[in-house]
């Protein structure tokens, strides 16, 4: 081929395979081709997902469906003609003219103008109320209709036939019949035992089911009114789909001089070159193999072969392989391979169970090592892997029945495991032609984790979507495989886990949010990321989580170092240690609550809340609490709350230990350090436990010869005992292992999540985590301790803080031109001689 | 700084605040004629924002307190109630289609916001 002159190729036709060949063509002529295209489609709108045409009546717009704007044609350089067909080719002088007389010379000329419905000559076809299942004017004018209709049919049970039907059952139709002239369902896919089960599935989704019916004609004055069988039996209906197959467009190629065949279709070669060298037809007009494919893998794979072709490249089609399975029925079905082999050419195995309405069948090699086809309805999960295997022609296993009925009582991971063993060639996205080794080495060595990042990366899955299960279970299979626990990404922001974000703010000595954003994030953050930084920051730093301009990205109870209420005002926590107090610090939370108006209340971590403070009012009432030696009780972060004791041996007659003192010197060792989540402890003086330790995140009970160190309890809506982590140990080991428990849970757990949820879902649970903190395997034990003290180390008060700090002060006030008056919304409601927050105002 | 194009005849500027009194990527809360404001310094992109101070869902006076950032491109403010966010630029409320929030032309001049009612 010439590189110097423009090559000029005509595309008629802009339905999905015409689409898809602009699409390769220009990423192929990118590489260094000059090729100018012009496109003719007949259709008023550019190329759209027909695949998924019937999310049109679930509310997916025509734009929705479009796979491409005009704009993307423009911006390559692509001329397009809509509402346009080609009428005439001239071979001799390789010209095309279309409907409008647009004349346009080409070099190669490709035929893409798909196939319309099948319509058999049934007299009555052409009355009102009868439409064919193929473009959206199709579907605009069944939506019309259906307004004022009752009972629908649709005429042909196959595929398309039942995606009909489901759509006249969603558009509100009182009955709606499927008119089948074969003995079964899906005549093409399934046998006569699968079919047997998804008519009853059908029926039970409220479609009739009319098999082995002949239709004589569509009665009706101009309008129709149902249809006459040849067995004299009648249907009433008000409208009907004819789904009865599919008919190429061949005429203009015949119109041409063009080898077609007499049952319809574009003869083509392998090279999908037509009878003459410079035309080419590609999707469902080919007829190729002898046969049409009637399916949008295949036309996207010739799609490929010609754009090869045309840019100096030599490929051909090979037979593509016709698996498929069913959408959106609400009744799972497929096939692969060949499904209606018998015996003796091939041992069957069959699964049946009408009870839940599935049915399975798959088909092996006589020697039993091989799968060659099967039939899934009902349950079609293992359908990905079902047809990997066959197309792969892997070895079976022994019982080659589990990989039909999946492993049953074992654990779905094996599902994970299994995609691995698949050859890397194997074809895994048919649409784009995506191996599993493409995705692999998207996976492993860029990174690309999700599959909204294949979509844009790689194309995977932006076809009929089938392959969306498998590409999922490949994605975490690598991961599993490179020891990555599965990465939850925070947000658009950043593309990072929490704890990669953590180890990231560490390395790189990051202390402003602004500064995280700009070297791992992207775009100006949001409500989600900007807790979420702080925290990790504050987990890094320990520094006051108002120092470093974070005020403005801590969630709202951070950002006031109290907790937001009802109504707009805020709660005073200040910590209680151990819950112990001295009347001395009791009188004073009881005169800051009478000046300030407060409603006071014994919590359920043994201290005293505050409630219904002005957020101006929120600096001076702390002024007063620390001048008494209070000090924050942070109830507003994630960090450490409260760590409850009981009396212990110090009054009470069965204490072994005194849980008290204990108590109160954990709470002093981790308050203010920041966390995923809040973290929440007690101490008991004995087994009898009336601190509740075994309900908190880390909890200790005295024993004779020491302590037991209980973690990962929880409390809230799902109650978890805790477990118990280390027996008899000393104080000082108990605080270390403390240390280590709780540094490990602040670098590896997922946001908001306590360390119940945390260590259900840690792989090889509790021994792993004991591993890890007693017994040191990771080798990591000394380093946790070392983060841990240096968090301690630079513990301050936060409120003790901004009440000493005029800067960060100034920021408690409601109105900032105005810092003296209260928001003047607020209201409360008296009771029991105290006050309440008003209720809510609901718009 | 910023100048809105577009600004209807009628409108009247006040004065709310100094560049100063209002945290970079954060917001204050100014009350303008008995009408409680929420103006916001979007420093990352240089621009100014200001909406109603209420959020719709629950009537609370909250919005100046809820954080800022984007969806996609478009810059939000979420309510620290329960986290509806609203459109900056539209007043939009992006995660409930049925609430809506007004918003206000901003300028500032000489270290001094004012707001346009
Ligand atoms: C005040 C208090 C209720 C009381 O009047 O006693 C309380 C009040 C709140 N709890 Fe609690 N919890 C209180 C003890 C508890 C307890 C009991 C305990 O700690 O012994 C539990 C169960 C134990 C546990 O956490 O495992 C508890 C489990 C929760 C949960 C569920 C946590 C979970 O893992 O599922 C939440 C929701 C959350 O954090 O996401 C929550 C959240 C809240 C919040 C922060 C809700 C909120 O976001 O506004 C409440 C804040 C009120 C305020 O404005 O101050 N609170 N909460 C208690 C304060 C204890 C303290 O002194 O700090
Ligand atoms: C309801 C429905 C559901 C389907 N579901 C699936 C599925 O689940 N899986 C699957 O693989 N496939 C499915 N298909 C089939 C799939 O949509 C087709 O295989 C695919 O669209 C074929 O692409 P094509 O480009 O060859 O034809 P088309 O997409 O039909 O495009 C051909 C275009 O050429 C135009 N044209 C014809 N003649 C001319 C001319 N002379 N000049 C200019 N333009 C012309 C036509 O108007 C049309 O726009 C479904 C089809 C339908 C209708
Ligand atoms: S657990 Fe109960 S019995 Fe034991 S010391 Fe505490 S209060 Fe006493
Ligand atoms: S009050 Fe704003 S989200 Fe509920």
């Amino acid at each position: 081929m010439s590189t110097t002159k423009t090559i000029q190729v005509v595309v008629v036709g802009n339905g999905m395979t015409g689409y898809k060949f602009c699409e390769k063509l220009v990423a192929r002529s990118e590489e260094g081709s000059k090729i100018g295209i012009t496109v003719f489609g007949e259709e008023p709108r550019v190329a759209y997902d027909r695949v998924h045409l019937s999310a049109y009546f679930d509310g997916k717009s025509a734009e929705d469906l479009e796979l491409a704007p005009a704009s993307w044609y423009q911006e390559r350089g692509i001329t397009l003609y809509l509402s346009d067909p080609v009428v005439a080719i001239d071979r001799t002088a390789r010209q095309v003219r279309s409907h409008h007389g647009v004349v346009v010379n080409y070099d190669y000329l490709v035929l893409a103008t798909g196939s319309g419905a099948f319509v058999p000559t049934i007299p009555g076809v052409d009355k009102e109320g009868v439409f064919v299942y193929r473009t959206i004017e199709d579907l605009d004018l069944i939506q019309a209709h259906a307004r004022t209709a009752r009972k629908g049919g649709v005429l042909g049970g196959g595929l398309l036939g039942l995606e009909a039907a489901k759509a006249l059952l969603d558009l509100g139709l009182q009955q709606t019949h499927v008119i089948e002239f074969a003995s079964r369902l899906m005549p093409r896919q399934i046998d006569e035992a699968g079919s047997d089960i998804l008519k009853e599935q059908l029926q039970q989704l409220g479609l009739h089911m009319h098999l082995s019916k002949s239709t004589r004609e569509i009665t009706g004055e101009k309008k129709i009114d149902g249809l006459l069988f040849d067995d004299n039996q009648r249907l009433d209906l008000d409208m009907l789909v004819i789904s009865a197959g599919i008919r190429p467009r061949d005429e203009l190629a015949k119109a041409a001089g063009l080898a077609t065949h007499p049952r319809g279709g574009i003869v083509v070669n392998e090279s999908l070159q037509t009878s003459d060298p410079a035309i080419f037809a590609i999707g469902e007009c080919a007829l190729v193999h002898q046969m049409i494919y009637g399916l949008v893998a295949p036309g996207y794979e010739m799609a490929e072969v010609v754009a090869a072709q045309l840019t100096g490249k030599t490929k051909e089609f090979k037979p593509f392989d016709m698996s498929t399975k069913l959408k959106l029925i609400g009744v799972d079905v497929a096939s692969f391979g060949d499904p209606f082999l018998s015996e003796p050419a091939c041992r069957t195995i069959r699964y049946e169970n009408k009870a839940k309405g599935i049915y399975k069948r798959m088909n092996l090699s006589t020697d039993g090592k091989y799968l060659l086809g099967g039939i899934l309805v009902g349950d079609a999960s293992q359908y990905n892997m079902l047809l990997q295997t066959y197309k792969n022609a892997i070895l079976l296993p022994p019982n080659p029945e589990d990989l039909m009925l999946g492993s049953r009582g074992g654990e779905a991971e094996e599902a994970g495991a299994g995609v691995l063993s698949l050859p890397d060639d194997a074809l895994i996205c048919s649409c784009e032609g995506i191996t599993k080794g493409m995705i692999c080495e998207q996976v492993e060595t860029h990174g690309q984790t999700s599959v909204e990042a294949l979509k844009k990366s790689i194309k995977a899955c932006t076809g009929c979507g089938g392959c969306t299960p498998m590409v999922k279970d490949l994605i975490h299979a690598v991961m599993k495989k490179q020891g990555i626990y599965v990465r939850n990404l925070i947000c658009e922001h950043f593309d990072y886990t929490r704890q990669e974000l953590l180890d990231l703010v560490k390395l790189n000595d990051l202390r402003t949010y602004n500064s995280v954003l700009d070297h791992f994030g992207k775009g100006d953050g949001c409500e989600v990321c900007k807790p979420l930084v702080a925290s990790v920051l504050a987990s890094a730093w320990n520094e006051n989580v108002l120092a470093n301009n974070l005020a403005p990205v801590q969630d709202s109870n951070d950002r006031f170092l109290a907790n937001i209420q009802k109504g707009g005002t805020y709660s005073v926590v200040p910590r209680i240690p151990g819950g112990e107090i001295t009347p001395e610090k009791l009188i004073v939370i009881g005169e800051v609550a009478q000046k300030y108006g407060l409603y006071t209340k014994i919590t359920g971590g043994q201290r005293i809340d505050l409630f219904g403070a002005h957020v101006g009012d929120l600096p001076a009432i702390w002024e007063t609490l620390i001048a008494a030696g209070f000090e924050s009780g942070h109830a507003y972060g994630k960090a450490l709350r409260t760590v409850k004791s009981c009396v212990g041996s110090t009054w009470c007659r069965f204490g072994v230990q005194d849980s008290v003192s204990f108590a109160i010197e954990i709470e002093n060792r981790y308050k203010g350090i920041r966390s995923p989540h809040k973290l929440k402890s007690a101490v008991s003086g004995c087994i009898r436990e009336c601190a509740e330790a075994q309900s908190k995140d880390f909890g200790i009970i005295a024993t004779e010869k020491g302590w037991n160190l209980y973690v990962c309890g929880n409390g809230g809506s799902k109650p978890q005992h805790a477990q118990l982590l280390a027996t008899d140990v000393d104080k000082e080991m108990c605080v270390r292992l403390i240390d280590r428990f709780l540094m490990f849970y602040i670098k590896t757990a997922d946001p908001l999540t306590r360390t119940a949820t945390w260590l259900n879902k840690m792989e090889g649970g509790m021994a792993y985590l004991k591993s890890v903190v007693v017994d040191d395997a990771l080798g990591i034990a000394a380093s946790l301790e070392a983060d841990m003290q240096k968090l301690i180390d630079v513990y301050r008060c936060e409120w003790k803080e901004v009440v000493e700090t005029p800067e960060l002060r100034r920021h408690f006030s409601h109105f900032v031109n105005a810092p003296a008056e209260k928001d003047p919304t607020v209201g409360f409601d008296e009771l029991r001689g105290q006050k309440k927050a008003k209720e809510w105002a609901v718009s | 700084m910023e100048l809105l194009l577009d600004i209807p005849e009628k409108i009247t500027w006040h004065m709310a605040c100094h560049v100063a009194d209002v945290p970079e990527d954060g917001g204050v809360c100014a009350l303008i004629e008995g009408r409680q404001i929420a103006i916001f310094n979007f420093s990352r992109r240089g621009k100014w924002y200001a909406t109603d101070n209420q959020c719709p869902h629950r009537q609370q006076m909250a919005l100046s307190r809820g954080l800022i950032g984007s969806q996609h491109d478009e810059p939000k403010v979420a309510c620290p109630f329960h986290k509806k966010t609203f459109s900056l630029e539209s007043g939009k409320c992006l995660t409930d289609e049925a609430y809506k929030i007004q918003t206000f032309p901003v300028r500032v001049k000489d270290n001094r916001v004012f707001i346009g009612i």
